[in-house]
């Protein structure tokens, strides 16, 4: 009798995979691929193209605001840095999402909880085809009716909230400024946060639900204490996903915004920045050198926008997890 | 409630004072069998009634031509196979029925005397004061267990005066307070199943109701905690109505007064018969009821 049992040793398992299915399995895996490789062909792209401007500028670029492209023919006289631009398009952006979220919030919850069948069915593809309007179109839209009304809204807030340094504007001027590039892309991003509202509130769980209404809570009791604590983290997640989106917006804020060169926290003057809109009105005309710094501010962007992005992400499926 | 005093014995839990046996009514569960099937007949004043009550789902209709008293202060078990309408007709009787899309009802829910589905009445009011637990415990999860105790009186956005007070009165009658008195601020979703239902009996009784209505409240649980939820639904019935749909046997002949049999035959679901608990187990007067009280079918 011996005392200790013979393990056997682990074997392979194995089996003939088909050729059919070995092509087909090869086909899917390229598909699956290649988001990813573009992905890193247009960060390798940018990072070869702009390098030098980090070499040349180091955190300069990020840190000084002016943009200087100089001689044509003598780089060294050139000045680039992009901080009054990343500002500025960071400030837009949180103007987007504060002004965009309370309407997403309650749209969503309408269209969830309060809508009838058939309004809930139009609605929703209603706000699809708001997220279809081409940027160009939301521009034009914005310069030629959104100003003019907007404009308005501005001198009454700098009215009444003027001593606030956010509300301050140096002069009496109000047009093209962060404050209606928020406000427009507010409307861009609507869609995409009310979208991602609406399915976490959706998926409230019908028991909680019930047990609030049970308690003699009304509609807006249930949705106060089970719905909207339930779609928090999800709502922050859609949120940062439409910050994602207005970081980038290029063509609609380049037709509404005075860009200036100097970094401003005053939302209501006419003067911003977008690093975004700096590409899209240098582009044409740079020269070598200037194209560079371009390349890298685009590069700072990138990861800007794909760091909101992956957090949002992140956010968004930790919510789906809790449930 | 009295006040207690140094030379009473009290109970722990309530603070209330513990009268000796001999002042107590004699023999009070024998009173309450003791109680005339009568009581269940249509036409009384007083308790929660259902006046030829019927359910739709859309185009099917589920429940048809149902009328029972349920007196004060009683237990009556609902009781019958799957798919008989008994859940449906207790959701109809605090009007819960009508979050169903396309569901409909006809006939009257009379509350001390008054039709609950009539003009005039406010739904939310009805709900407060005939109380719901669910098959499924369902605390609210982002709350402890303090604040589902009162989250009924914050829904209502009434005035509590003594937060405290009321958590402890509430989870003492659910017969929880012994085991989360050290935790109230824990969360809700940290307690057992069994506890979990007695705190959502707890939160219903925050509201102080009238009628507590129970679908199936032991279904989800452990032969240990549903003793423990039986045990709190006999001592609530001192106090309030109950009203509780059963697929246990056991159960209904263990905690209800009176057992109410309900019966689809392929078409909606229907009222066979309903009397006192003790006379449907021993000696029913439809033979569907004692095939079904003695296991044979469903």
């Amino acid at each position: 009798m011996s005392t200790e049992t013979d393990v056997p040793e682990i074997r392979l398992i194995s089996g003939v995979r088909k050729r059919t299915d070995m092509l087909f399995r090869g086909a899917m895996t390229v598909g699956a691929l290649a988001s990813l490789v573009i992905l890193a062909l247009i960060a390798g792209f940018l990072l070869f193209r702009g390098f030098q401007i980090f070499a040349d500028f180091g955190l300069g670029f990020l840190t000084s605001s002016t943009w200087d492209s100089g001689d044509v023919n003598d780089p060294t006289t050139a000045r680039f840095g992009i901080a009054a631009m990343l500002v500025g398009s960071v400030l837009i952006a949180t103007i987007a999402v504060v002004v965009a979220v309370p309407f997403a919030m309650s749209a969503a919850l309408f269209i969830e909880y309060y809508a009838p069948r058939a309004v809930r069915t139009v609605l929703t593809s209603v706000l699809d085809l708001i997220a279809a309007v081409p940027s160009v179109i939301w521009g034009i839209w914005g310069y030629s009716v959104l100003m003019p009304d907007a404009e308005g809204w501005a001198k009454t807030l700098h009215s009444w909230l003027g001593w606030f340094p956010l509300f301050d504007v140096p002069a009496p001027i109000f047009g093209r400024s962060p404050f209606i590039a928020g406000l427009l892309l507010a409307m861009m991003i609507l869609p995409i946060v009310t979208s991602v509202a609406r399915e976490v509130y959706g998926q409230a769980p019908r028991d909680h639900v019930d047990a609030a209404y049970a308690l003699g809570g009304t509609r807006w009791g249930a949705l106060r204490t089970v719905v909207i604590p339930f779609g928090r983290s999800g709502l922050v997640g859609g949120a940062m996903l439409g910050l994602g989106r207005a970081l980038g917006e290029t063509v609609a804020v380049f037709l509404v915004l005075n860009l200036v060169f100097d970094v401003n926290f005053k939302i209501l003057a006419s003067a911003g920045g977008n690093v975004a809109s700096l590409i899209a009105s240098r582009f044409g005309e740079a020269s070598p050198y200037e194209l560079k710094g371009l390349m890298a501010a685009g590069l700072v962007l990138f990861l800007v926008t794909l760091l909101v992005n992956a957090a949002a992400t992140a956010v968004v499926k930790r919510a789906k997890v809790a449930v | 409630m009295d006040q207690p005093t140094s030379n009473e014995p009290t109970n722990v839990d309530t603070g209330e004072v513990v009268k000796p046996v001999i002042d107590a009514p004699a023999a009070p569960v024998e009173d309450r069998t003791r109680r005339r099937a009568r009581n269940l007949e249509v036409g009384s004043a007083k308790g929660l009634e259902a006046v030829g009550v019927h359910a739709w789902f859309g185009n099917h209709h589920a429940l048809a031509d149902v009328s029972l008293h349920f007196p004060e202060n009683t237990v009556t078990g609902l009781i019958g196979p799957s798919g008989c309408g008994k859940s449906t007709f207790l959701r109809l009787l605090n009007r819960m029925h009508e979050f169903i899309p396309r569901s409909a009802m006809a006939g009257e829910v009379l509350f001390e005397g008054r039709d609950i589905y009539g003009p005039g009445v406010s739904p939310t009011e009805i709900r407060r004061r005939i109380g719901m637990v669910f098959q499924k415990p369902n605390p609210f999860p982002a709350m402890n267990i303090g604040e589902n105790v009162v989250a009924g009186p914050k829904l209502a956005r009434l005035r509590v005066e003594d937060r405290d007070a009321l958590v402890e009165e509430c989870l003492v009658r659910a017969g929880l307070w012994k085991e989360v008195k050290d935790r109230l601020d824990a969360p809700a979703g940290s307690l057992s199943g069994g506890q979990q239902q007695r705190l959502c009996i707890a939160r219903s009784l925050a509201l102080r109701p009238d009628v507590l209505l129970l679908d199936e409240p032991c279904s989800a649980l452990d032969p240990g905690s549903t003793l423990r939820v039986e045990e709190t639904i006999v001592q609530l019935s001192e106090t309030m109505t109950i009203v509780i749909v059963t697929h246990n046997m056991q159960q209904a002949a263990r905690v209800s007064d009176y057992c109410a049999f309900f019966l689809s035959d392929g078409g909606p679901g229907r009222l066979i018969e309903a009397d006192l608990t003790s006379n449907m187990f021993s000696n029913p007067s439809d033979e569907r009821t004692a095939n079904y009280v003695q296991g044979r079918f469903g």
